[in-house]
């Protein structure tokens, strides 16, 4: 079965056959220049805008009389998005309505860093698979395993404080990184294909947390009838980083941690290079002599352990009243276009999950001072991916010269020294 | 049936070499062995202690009490009935292995009746001591598995062109709100099913132009398409369906239609001819894919386009506006069989009501290699596991409920893994076609 590397000589080398395509897009990916991300966002949200417009009442109302005063429209459309842009950033940002003070004015960023950690912590592991050129859907399904591991310890399994918080941590990380590393193995062995099997394991995970919810004696609270878990005991809590008028917590400064961890893994050990040249071209890095399957089982391993870091701030840093199956609220999902929108680069991923959890956190706000459901988030997030992934696109909305006048994604790097040069 | 394009998969190789087919493969033997295992456990092992009384009985109800002719009701026993359905699965077992040792695939209708054993078998075993109304278990399969095959028939066409399919989901969500929408503004849920279609085309557009245009990865695009139609469905439900639900989200709902005559037939009858118009359209639509994609011209032409777009090129097929309009096409039908869901089953739009349906429908498309009348089997088993979940959790069922949900899921990856049978994508699935 494992082919090890095969005796070639330098003369056959041009046998290498072409990095499939997927692992090109990839690179087009991380190739894209900060500009385009930029200009994404602001499309995305100018899409959002007309969306919040198209369905203002104000605006629908006195539409009926534009062609007669057409300001009155207009003054209503930009209300209305004004309004609700505003809303966005004094619940993500900065409260400058409240005359509480700094320390409450100043509430909505931290807020926003919290709703950040899990996406980051998450968002870094699809990042970490997609440089090696798979494409890891099954953040939801890895959250919840590991969550339901770290959260059976934290309820149930009373340990002495700090050891039990870092025994939850761990427990939890490695339940994620077996549900990843199942598909790595699949995918090494049987060559099954990681979408699919992500997409199923997503769904297996999640029947399976619901039934040990609703079993007594697995995650169950004991005599309850709700598919919740009992509350998590006090020694497993993710300390307050500023106090408990924040919801900071010291999960974030674990993210920060893990985004550290995949810079230097990806940058500066011998794994993290193994793992770009088979995310260049599996084949070629086959020749080289990486053991490519094997790459595909770590690679995966690690995803799922990062994946399982968000599960696990969601257990002991946001539910620990007791958690249910909805407690990945979408961030699996979401985890996904914070990776694009990083460009799957560790500190790209960091940012790129502040700038959702921002969203995020300020959507609540944009719910309950203006009306405007929460969902809008959805649409603008993946308007944003849907851009960033279409460079073209944002060129010619933007009239962006390409690098070379033609629909060509990005020059070679050799190609583009060789023009600075010029 | 239908030739599957001859494989160049690596296998174990045989001594022949000559025979067209050379393909030894053991992973069919390897999954029956498995199944028949799974049964012995299941049967013999675990039982149904929980059951008093020497052998208990299931009752199978055939007739439902409007039907013409009433057929007595089946009863079998525990004992014999999993002892006769377990020495079948050996026999099939055996049948493979003879026929993975003389370099021969194994035929569809085996692995049918293998299934259809299993589940005999199964259903004995865990409704034993209580009544099965057959009717209703299986043309509620038929119901739930509605919109699987509308989405499984979308997903085959979509890939056998060469443009992977993940946005199903999204298909069958934008055709349920537009179908809702359009069914209720206008009173008349043709219209509402005309707009489905509309919808789940546009989804096709984004994706075509996406994918086909500016060359983006295909399974992003589906990835992130999933998400945009649920925040725009749900975002517009709230804004727009909750504060004016009489006009915007109650539409008339298609009426149970019974077909005279065969409607009458026993047993199937009342499962296949009591059905809606959806119903209906699927049974033909079911037909017309097959026929289409294996018998037309313009069946071959989109293989081809699928397979080695390079050569259909060579021979003049314009690749890209293949692709473009068969996406397109494929879309018009998973959005139809998206207003299933507000034009006959629930008769209104909820936020996120497909619940994963199109995933599903995407597991039927692997699972059923890229075959409509394939994939349109794994719809229904998937469907009547879904269906039979329900039915055995009324009955009181010894398997929790969340397994039974499981199941579909497990078996895609067993399948995807490659363990039931040889499972290859159309060559060209995925990758865009950029003209040198």
């Amino acid at each position: 079965m494992s082919t090890t590397t095969s005796p070639t000589t330098p003369a056959s080398a041009p046998e290498t056959p072409a990095a499939p395509r997927s692992n090109q897009i990839m690179k087009e990916i991380l190739g894209g220049s900060a500009a385009i991300s930029v200009l994404a966002v602001v499309l995305a949200l100018i899409a959002g805008g007309i969306l919040i417009i198209l369905t203002d009442e104000r605006v629908a109302e006195t539409s009926g009389y534009f062609f007669s005063r057409p300001t009155d429209t207009l003054g209503a459309a930009w209300q209305a998005v004004s309004g609700a842009y505003s809303a966005l950033f004094r619940g993500s940002v900065f409260n400058y309505a409240t005359d509480r003070g700094f320390a409450i004015a100043i509430r909505p960023l931290l807020e926003t860093l919290s709703f950040a950690t899990p996406l980051i912590a998450a968002g870094l592991g699809v990042a970490l698979a997609f440089r090696v050129g798979l494409f890891n859907i099954g953040g939801r399904g890895q959250m919840l395993i590991a969550a339901a591991a770290a959260g059976y310890i934290g309820a149930y399994v009373p340990l002495p404080p700090v050891i039990h918080l870092v025994v939850a941590l761990v427990v939890g990380i490695i339940g994620g990184a077996l549900w990843g590393g199942i598909v790595g193995l699949l995918k090494a062995r049987t060559g099954a294909h990681e979408v699919i099997v992500t997409i199923m394991l997503n769904y297996i995970a999640f029947y399976l947390v619901s039934y040990l919810l609703r079993t007594p004696g697995a995650l169950q609270a004991p005599g309850q009838n709700n598919p919740k878990s009992g509350p998590m005991l006090d020694s497993a809590h993710y300390p307050s980083l500023l106090g408990p008028q924040y919801t900071l917590d010291i999960g974030f400064i674990l993210v920060i941690v893990a985004t550290i961890y995949v810079w230097y893994l990806l940058n500066r050990s011998a794994m993290g290079f193994q793992f770009r040249a088979v995310g260049e071209n599996p084949h070629a890095a086959q020749v080289a002599g990486i053991n490519v399957k094997s790459v595909y089982v770590k690679v995966m391993l690690i995803a799922g352990a990062l994946v399982g870091l968000a599960g696990v701030q969601q257990v002991l840093g946001n539910f620990t009243g007791g958690f249910a199956a909805g407690l990945d609220a979408g961030i699996g999902f979401d985890a996904i276009t914070v990776a694009l929108l990083g460009r799957s680069k560790p500190w790209g991923v960091f940012f790129a999950g502040i700038l959702f959890g921002a969203l995020k956190a300020g959507s609540f706000t944009m719910q309950s001072a203006e009306g405007i459901p929460v969902d809008i988030v959805l649409v603008v997030q993946s308007f944003i991916v849907l851009f960033i992934a279409a460079p073209p696109l944002v060129r010619a909305i933007f009239r962006l010269p390409t690098p070379d006048g033609s629909f060509q994604w990005r020059k070679p790097v050799i190609a583009r020294k060789a023009e600075v040069s010029k | 049936m239908t030739a599957a394009p001859a494989t160049t998969a690596p296998s174990t190789t045989t001594a022949s070499g000559a025979s067209p087919i050379t393909v030894r493969s053991w992973k069919a033997p390897i999954g029956f062995a498995i199944f028949t295992a799974i049964a012995i456990l299941l049967f013999f092992v675990v039982g149904r202690p929980d059951l008093e009384g020497g052998n208990p009985t299931t009752t199978y109800r055939l007739s439902e009490a409007r039907d013409a002719i009433q057929l007595p009701p089946l009863t079998l026993g525990l004992a014999e009935t999993t002892i006769v359905v377990v020495l079948l699965m050996a026999a099939a077992t055996v049948g493979t292995v003879l026929l993975s040792r003389a370099s021969v695939r194994v035929p569809l209708w085996l692995t049918t009746v293998f299934a259809v054993l299993f589940l005999v078998g199964f259903l004995t075993w865990a409704a034993a001591g209580a009544t099965v109304p057959m009717i209703g278990l299986l043309a509620g399969a038929l119901t739930v598995s509605t919109p699987l095959i509308f989405g499984s028939l979308g997903g085959v066409i979509s890939e056998r062109v060469g443009v992977v399919n993940i946005a199903i989901e999204a298909q069958l969500l934008g055709g349920a709100f537009m179908a809702a929408m359009l069914g209720s503004l206008t009173g008349s849920p043709y219209v509402g099913l005309l707009g489905a279609m509309v919808a789940g085309a546009l989804v096709s557009v984004v994706l075509a132009a996406f994918a086909i245009k500016y060359f983006v990865d295909q399974v992003i695009v589906g990835v992130v398409l999933n998400v945009l139609v649920l925040g725009l469905t749900s975002f517009l439900y709230s804004t727009v369906m909750v504060p004016n639900a009489e006009t915007f989200n109650s539409p008339v709902k298609f009426e149970r239609i019974a077909i005279p005559l065969l409607s009458e037939i026993p047993v199937l009858g009342p499962i296949l001819f009591r059905q809606t118009v959806i119903v209906y359209l699927m049974y033909i639509a079911i037909f017309l894919v097959w026929f289409g994609l294996f018998k037309t011209r313009w069946g071959l032409r989109l293989r081809a386009v699928g397979e080695h777009p390079t050569a259909a090129d060579t021979v003049g097929i314009n690749v890209r506006a293949t692709r473009f309009w068969n996406v397109l096409l494929a879309g018009a039908i998973v959005g139809g069989g998206g207003a299933f869901f507000t034009l006959a089953a629930v008769g209104s739009f909820g936020k996120d009501m497909t619940n994963g349906a199109g995933f599903i429908a995407l597991a039927a498309v692997i699972f059923g290699r890229w075959d409509p009348i394939r994939a349109t089997l794994a719809a229904l088993l998937f469907g009547f596991a879904t269906n039979l979940q329900s039915t055995l959790s009324i009955v009181g069922s010894p398997v929790p409920s969340e397994f039974m949900l499981m199941l579909p899921y497990v078996v895609t990856i067993v399948a995807v893994a490659g363990f039931v049978g040889l499972s290859r994508p159309p060559a060209a699935s995925g990758k865009p076609y950029m003209k040198a």
